[in-house]
């Protein structure tokens, strides 16, 4: 093996790497992905299946003291990223394929990740409200507050 | 020598095996770059589908009445208003399209089931009047022209009147009047129907809805306009305009409202009027009716004043929850669906059981099984109640003719024979409307039940003395 071929062979791969980089880096930034790492809700709706949903939280009860990732992600570093994540790469591949229900339905666990965010702020009424009933089971939040986020 | 020999080879296998690497990296990374170049070309389209939708490529004017020319700026509008044409049927309504052999009077080669031979207590309940003679399933608003042009009502001379709402009449209204649609309206309604067929052309199009500059809807149709009027000021609001004083929702009921009401044609000028003097309610519309002494036809059996209801879907959904909870027509029977970046009201105006996901799902988040299962159950037990009213009438329908021929006195007849005027309307209220008691239940169940109790005081009326009834009248109107 003489030293032009192994140099050749480095050259290409660093093209090859290169261009990579580049297109795939231009892409990112033309969608706009630095925004999902923020909190921004206008984020949510980069895409304009959540343009509804944007506009309605606009107008909602919990506009002042809740953004998207406050009812749609955990409350723990961790969580949250790993939440951003699965939830991203599931609606990246719906988007793209267009396969997905109409009109967009909440998936089990996601319900439970804002069921938990509701009582992460109103602790204190829930545990009242969980003495009054445990032997009901775990009541839900959202199916009577269904709309405090955004009407639909 | 065999050595460097050997060295050699290693030498060109190392180089091989480098050179199969690059192969695969190159391979690899091409299917990578494919992949992000997609990807980033997909995303542009979905910018690009983001972006201001609407290509203004003709002028719309008041005058244009061609949904084709309309079709050219809201393509999508235009090929979703075209499936009308669609023949599907629920499990109470919709239509079954049935060929048939064209004839000279009718080239029609397919049209829907009907009616009266499914239920030829429909015949006796009308016997005497044209919907006795040809009453088919509604078939979509395609066809609402052609069905009527070529139905064998016509038998019984028709007026002018009956395109108010099957057929695009506003430019025709414009025309006749000189500008005004009231007056073209006034013109209109006495001609002949054939007459007044020759002046229209299509069936309802985008101008009797949408204002063509801003698209904005409206209300075109004058007897609507009338009919509003005269309810707002039974209820104390004077001067009612309904193009200039109802917000933006109630315009999404209020274009349907347009048409999907009972009526009647007043007088000789026939002019088309919604009873709607005293409220919205079947009680309502009866009792103005008994106000201004109007009787649709004689009863052939019976020889009764007789009252055809015609699908009050509007009055029937005001008395519903969907309608108090600020749900309008357009919600559910012209949903909003994605079409790309753009929310458009689905132009194919259907059956919200056909399109339960977009139709019902916005709001209810339940399975559409469930969801179909709790339409049809409310509509299960209108039909049962319903189907029980027309046994009832049918058996009145005989004690008054055995009554005639036994010699029951006059006056017992008399009121018997409206006892008969008021049930039929009744039961007719809910046999017309379009939802098999869908949009108010509780109403519907009401209705029939008011029908019930006439042809109770009917029977009485026959078989006693006549002496003074007295019928409820207490009656609530949701406001």
């Amino acid at each position: 093996m003489n030293k032009t071929t192994v140099v050749g062979a480095a050259l290409v791969s660093c093209i090859l790497t290169g261009a990579l980089v580049g297109v795939g880096g231009y892409t990112f930034i033309y969608a706009k992905g630095a925004s999902y790492m923020t909190n921004d809700p206008a984020a949510c709706a980069n895409c304009h299946i959540m343009r509804d949903h944007y506009d309605a939280w606009l107008k909602s009860s919990h506009h002042a003291v809740a953004v998207c990732n406050d009812c749609h992600t955990p409350h723990d570093f961790f969580g949250k990223y790993y939440t951003k994540a699965r939830n991203g790469y599931h609606h990246s591949w719906a988007f793209t394929t267009g396969w997905f229900h109409e009109p967009i339905q909440i998936t089990p666990v996601n319900r439970e990740i804002t069921e938990a965010a509701c009582r992460y702020c109103h602790q204190d009424i829930v545990d009242a409200m969980d003495s009054d009933f445990a032997h009901a089971g775990a009541l839900s939040c959202i199916s009577c507050h269904r709309y405090v986020g955004h009407m639909k | 020598m065999r050595e460097s020999k050997n060295a050699a080879r290693n030498g060109d296998g190392g180089q091989r095996r480098l050179l199969r690497l690059l192969a695969v990296a190159i391979v690899v990374t091409g299917l990578i770059a494919f992949a992000v170049t997609a990807l980033l070309v997909n995303i542009f389209e979905r910018k690009q589908e983001a972006r201001n939708p609407f290509f203004r490529v003709v002028a719309l004017t008041d005058d244009t009445e061609d949904p084709v020319v309309w079709g050219k700026n809201f393509p999508q509008q235009f090929d979703m208003y075209s499936r009308t044409v669609d023949m599907v049927r629920t499990r109470y309504g919709g239509s079954e399209a049935l060929p048939r052999t064209p004839t000279d009077a009718d080239p029609r080669s397919v049209v829907a089931q009907s009616k009266i031979e499914e239920d030829p207590r429909l015949k006796r309940m009308w016997a005497g009047y044209a919907f006795a003679i040809d009453f088919r399933e509604e078939r979509g608003h395609a066809y609402m022209l052609e069905d009527q042009t070529f139905t064998q009502r016509h038998q019984k001379p028709q007026p002018g009147t009956c395109l108010h709402c099957h057929a695009s009449v506003y430019t025709a209204y414009k025309r006749l009047g000189n500008g005004d649609i009231v007056r073209g309206f006034e013109k209109i309604n006495p001609m002949p129907y054939a007459e007044a067929r020759a002046l229209v052309e299509h069936p309802v199009t985008c101008i009797d809805c949408h204002d063509p500059d801003t698209m904005q809807l409206r209300v075109t149709r004058p007897a609507f306009m009338e009919g509003m009027r005269a309810w707002k000021a039974s209820q104390g609001i004077p001067d009612y305009d309904v193009n200039r004083m109802a917000t933006r929702q109630e315009m999404r009921a209020f274009v349907c409202g347009q048409c999907h009401v009972e009526y009647y044609f007043k007088g000789d000028e026939k002019r088309l009027t919604y009873p709607w003097f005293n409220g919205l309610l079947a009680d309502a519309a009866l009792a103005y009716y008994d106000e201004v002494g109007f009787a649709d036809w004689t009863h052939a059996e019976t020889g009764a004043p007789m009252l055809k209801a015609q699908h009050p879907e509007f009055e029937t959904w005001n008395q519903g929850i969907h309608a108090r909870s600020g749900v309008a027509c357009a919600d559910c029977h012209m949903p909003y669906i994605r079409v790309g970046a753009m929310k458009i009201s689905d132009h194919h105006v259907r059956s919200p059981l056909l399109n339960i996901s977009n139709a019902c799902q916005t709001c209810h988040k339940l399975p559409e099984e469930e969801l179909r299962e709790r339409a049809e159950n409310i509509q299960s037990k209108t039909f049962e109640m319903r189907n029980m009213a027309m046994d009832a009438l049918m058996a009145f329908i005989d004690a008054i003719k055995e009554a005639q021929e036994a010699g029951v006195p006059e006056e017992n007849l008399v009121e018997a024979r409206d006892y008969q005027r008021r049930a039929t309307f009744l039961i007719d209220f809910v046999e017309a409307e379009n939802s098999t008691g869908f949009h108010a239940p509780q109403e519907a169940a009401r209705i029939l039940f008011k029908a019930m109790d006439h042809l109770r005081h009917g029977h009485i009326a026959l078989s006693a003395p006549p002496a003074p009834t007295i019928v409820s009248s207490a009656v609530h109107e949701t406001p």
